[in-house]
């Protein structure tokens, strides 16, 4: 029988098997940030043991870090510990760091790709649940636990048990404004928020083939809020295409080299899952949520379901919603562009060519957070900027922002916010602040409206 | 880590499903560099007020119900990676928690910190649930080395699964982390193959 891309991934990375436990996998790629790394190097500490492989681990601050003046000192002190621990940390293991004014400094997940580390039929791992991003490449990339990120350092390898394997299948062709946004928060709908648990997802068909790799990471990104563990998308030429020439990325005789393995992953003929959903590209219509968790998503022109679940009612009287309600014209005052999800260069440039010669409405704030420096650079470079600027949007630096609101970026309680990140969680945004994901067209449509608008239909 | 083998005590249950580790443990609490103190911020949001002040008609401020073990309805601990979850349990007292369904993640970093997950079916939570609600004084008996739950009061017994190497490691109190490190010559001669 034929394998699966993930198997074949996998399979190359098994060190040892043990008897009806899990498998040692060997990790290629570490990432690490401020706030999941700080015990694991004390566990390391504690136990005198070194970083094994500090060379295949690369560091970056994201979570915590303020998006205003990050030349200067973090105001907030327990973040300036943090971020010192992490430096201190860096220097004592020999691990190279991308701080606060490095030029590729940015959320983990965007600079991961945009500097070439990531490739495809790599291992990749990271205390942070997006790391599922990193399969729009064609790698198994996961996140892990703090103590998981010990046992890395101290070894380059995982006790983990092989998830079993789920493909969805998207063929057609999209409506125009349906973005990889609504088509993730759509396959999530219809399966529900633990539809995947146990699983690692390969996303196939026309719809994927024909994504750019942003438009991929971003599916990918959100495989975790099914429930899955990760997703993967076979790499392609559009993906060859993406990485050479890239920082990290092999070259010459290396990228030939590489490229016979790459072109080796994608999934048998013959393989075959443990679970196969298919969908229909034209059945998918820009994407809200509605509720406290990803899966909580509608059609823009759709009535909120009914439910006699105790947790879907709160759920709704935590958003301030009623079922039957349509969320089309819902007044709303805040939006956010940025995360792991949707901080990339193609993000703003949708968003930018929308906005052109528009306005913002006078009651919305709209924060635009680039994912990384590099895209910071490349949204000036290409006078993105101004655009946004003219608009009344605030540019932001780099971090993950008012997706997690750890830093000061928090909308306040009560408020609506239409949000391109990934988590419509109670107070994920701040302390009683009410998320409504959405494509970063979605979001800039809202913006400019005051409301929430269905762009297919303007 | 903590050893586990058996305990017979109270529960506290938690009927919401999908409880996310942003509710367990709110981001804005994740800045420590250390693992202790994380449990006073346990469902921080849910717990107390914007003033403060103890939300009463939240299960952990009713005190008619104490114990170690969590029941919560299912898909507990979906979301965030965050290790600082399972933390925050442990650092509020709790060894055990059971629901129908788990996050992966979160099941990983709560058996790696001595926190015992049981997955129960949905009709055996209810029963559980029943049970706790009617008489919130009556003991539950978590047996790991036998693999069940006992709740003697209503008679009844619930054989759960655990992957053999980690009810291993719970009951000897064992780190992956030791393991990895005595299987590093594997490791290395991994290495060296692949890169032949």
């Amino acid at each position: 029988m034929g394998k699966t891309l993930f198997d074949k991934v996998w399979d190359n990375h098994v060190v040892d098997q043990l008897e009806d436990g899990p498998d040692i996998l060997y990790i290629d790629k570490h990432l690490i940030h401020e706030v999941t790394s700080p015990q694991a190097f004390s566990a390391l500490n504690d136990k005198d043991i070194p970083v094994f492989r500090p060379q295949q681990i690369v560091a970056t601050v994201d979570h915590n870090v303020p998006t205003l003046n990050q030349h200067l000192p973090i105001k907030d002190v327990l973040s300036r510990n943090q971020v010192a621990k992490l430096r201190k940390n860096c220097e004592e293991h020999d691990i190279e760091l991308y701080d606060l004014g490095h030029p590729y400094q940015g959320i983990v997940h965007v600079i991961g790709p945009e500097l070439g580390i990531t490739q495809p039929g790599m291992t990749m791992v990271c205390g942070d649940s997006h790391t599922s991003t990193h399969g729009a490449f064609g790698s198994i990339a996961f996140g892990i636990g703090t103590s998981q990120v010990a046992q890395v350092f101290a070894s380059q390898c995982l006790l983990v048990s092989k998830p079993k394997s789920m493909r969805i299948t998207v063929d057609g062709e999209l409506k125009k404004g349906v973005h990889p946004k609504d088509v993730i928060l759509y396959i999530i709908a219809q399966l529900g928020t633990d539809s995947g648990t146990g699983y690692f997802v390969e996303y196939a068909g026309e719809v994927f083939e024909n994504m750019t790799m942003e438009g991929r990471m971003t599916v990918c990104n959100m495989s975790i809020e099914m429930g899955a563990r990760g997703g993967m998308i076979a790499p392609d030429q559009t993906t060859y295409d993406y990485i050479e020439g890239r920082e990290f990325a092999p070259s010459q005789a290396e990228w030939q080299q590489k490229l016979k393995y790459w072109k080796s992953l994608p999934s048998d003929p013959d393989a075959s899952f443990n679970k196969e959903y298919s969908f229909d590209a034209a059945d998918i219509s820009p994407m809200i949520t509605y509720g406290t968790n990803p899966g909580m998503g509608i059609g823009i022109q759709e009535q909120i379901p009914s439910s006699q679940n105790e947790s879907f009612q709160k759920s709704l009287e935590y958003m301030g919603f009623n079922q039957g309600d349509t969320l089309n014209n819902l007044p709303i005052n805040y939006v956010f562009i940025g995360s792991c999800t949707n901080s990339r260069i193609e993000d703003f440039r949708v968003a930018s060519a929308y906005i052109k010669g528009k306005k913002k409405a006078e009651n919305i704030n709209a924060l635009i957070v680039p994912g990384s420096q590099q895209v910071a650079k490349q949204i000036q470079d290409e006078g993105l900027d101004i655009i946004f600027e003219e608009a009344g949007f605030m540019i932001r630096q780099p971090g993950c922002s008012a997706c997690l609101a750890m830093n000061d970026d928090k909308i306040p309680a009560g408020e609506y916010c239409v949000s391109t990140s990934n988590r419509n969680f109670e107070g994920r945004q701040g302390p009683g602040a009410r998320t409504i994901l959405a494509s970063p067209l979605t979001a800039v449509a809202a913006a400019i409206e005051g409301k929430i608008v269905d762009i297919t239909q303007l | 880590m903590e050893k586990f083998t058996r305990l017979e005590q109270t529960a506290i249950p938690l009927e919401i499903e999908n409880v996310d580790t942003d509710q367990i443990i709110p981001a804005r609490f994740l800045k420590a560099t250390d693992r202790e103190g994380f449990g006073e911020n346990l469902f921080r949001d849910w717990r107390y007020d914007k003033n403060n002040n103890p939300i009463a008609d939240f299960v952990l401020n009713n005190p008619t119900f104490a114990g170690p073990i969590l029941v919560a309805g299912n898909n507990f601990g979906c979301g965030s990676s965050r290790e600082h979850a399972a933390w925050a349990l442990t650092d509020y007292g709790f060894k055990v928690v059971i629901s129908s369904f788990f996050a992966d993640i979160f099941k990983g970093n709560a058996l790696n910190n001595g926190l015992l997950p049981i997955q129960v079916s949905d009709s055996q939570l209810q029963t559980i649930f029943e049970a706790i609600n009617e008489n919130p004084n009556c003991e539950l008996i978590v047996d790991l080395v036998s693999q069940y739950i006992e709740i003697p009061s209503i008679d009844i017994h619930i054989d759960f699964e655990i992957n053999s190497y980690k009810k291993t490691c719970l009951i000897n109190g064992y780190d992956d982390i030791d393991y990895l490190i005595n299987n590093k010559h594997k490791i290395e001669e991994f290495e060296r193959k692949r890169n032949a």
